[in-house]
């Protein structure tokens, strides 16, 4: 199977999957292209995890602080009106759930692979960006019409830092590394 | 503290205190609800947001079921299980894992080290409950 689709048919699967199982909602499935690494500019609630091994990468989910705000109300059955420490929680819970779900999937084609601890991001017209060259995959999905994105790129590593990696804990990948110091330089908190 | 104290026995019937281990507030609280919707005989659920935060609650309050994640911060699940049984006053204690983690390798390593259980995030609360049964008691008729 190309890993491209395996890519998108894992993140359909398992997006739909958290969504009906942890909100009990369905999860409209929209477009699904490529992306070059090309930065655009964001708004909103953005959560990046970090995939580390012979093969890395980063999947991310990003939707509106109306959407995230949702999310929260939605999981822990509370009603939340405002983007606040829950909410972003929520929000990086949801994503180690539907990036996991894809790293477990991919582990059965690529060997074991390391996940690394969210990091979620609030802001407006912010850029982010992981070091390399690779495409992203993007998935579009509606929630009653409001838009949720999954991204998720993945490359092989270097021959010689293969051995490295696998042996490596996943906090210290460097593309989670590189994405969080972005950030930091680049987000504009509300 | 004995049994007969108040943190073991709750509304007049022998209750399990179990611990919950996640980085995530969010997973805590849900499965805070969860637990209190098994029907189950929960005494006191306790808290913790990584494996050191664990050692350190679990040493103050005795409890009779871990639940815990494995990525976290600090100390992981896996190496407060280990933890856990290397003790001599902890080993008997369960710990089930529940974590994104459904790998061969981690659920191996997880049962090597000796977890009663291993439940995949995203879970529902019937195989929270389902994996639970066995090792807790059920809920008696008051």
């Amino acid at each position: 199977m190309i890993l491209q689709t395996l890519i998108n048919d894992s993140i359909c699967a398992a997006s739909a999957n958290v969504f009906s199982t942890m909100l009990g909602q369905e999860l409209a499935r929209g477009e699904t292209s490529l992306e070059a690494g090309t930065p655009e500019p964001n708004d909103g609630v953005v959560s990046f995890i970090g995939i580390a091994g012979a093969w890395a990468g980063t999947g991310s989910i990003s939707c509106s602080p109306n959407l995230a705000c949702r999310i929260c109300s939605q999981m822990l059955m509370t009603d939340v009106s405002a983007v606040d420490a829950e909410v972003l929680d929520a929000v990086a819970e949801l994503t180690n759930m539907i990036i996991g779900g894809v790293k477990t999937d991919l582990e059965q084609h690529l060997g074991p692979l390391g996940l690394s601890i969210p990091t979620v991001v609030y802001g407006r017209n912010f850029k982010t960006k992981s070091a390399g060259q690779h495409e992203w995959i993007v998935v579009n999905f509606l929630w009653d019409s409001e838009p949720l994105t999954v991204k998720f790129c993945l490359a092989p590593q270097d021959r010689t830092l293969v051995h490295h990696a696998i042996n490596h804990t996943a906090e210290t990948h460097p593309y989670t590394i590189e994405v969080s110091t972005l950030m930091e330089n680049s987000c504009h908190q509300q | 503290m004995s049994v007969f104290d108040d943190e073991y026995v709750v509304r007049g019937r022998m209750d399990s205190n179990v611990l919950v281990v996640d980085d995530s507030a969010a997973i805590r609280k849900i499965l805070q609800r969860v637990l209190r919707q098994t029907g189950m005989a929960i005494g006191a659920i306790h808290e913790a947001g990584d494996g050191q935060e664990a050692l350190a609650v679990i040493g103050q309050h005795p409890v009779n079921l871990v639940l815990t994640d494995i990525n976290m911060p600090k100390m992981d699940g896996l190496q407060l299980l280990a933890s856990l049984k290397a003790s001599q006053q902890f080993r008997a204690v369960p710990v089930v894992m529940i974590t994104t983690e459904g790998g061969e390798a981690k659920v191996s390593e997880a049962v090597r080290l000796g977890a009663a259980g291993y439940v995949r995030k995203p879970f529902t609360a019937d195989q929270i409950k389902e994996k639970l049964t066995g090792i807790l008691a059920p809920e008696l008729p008051l």
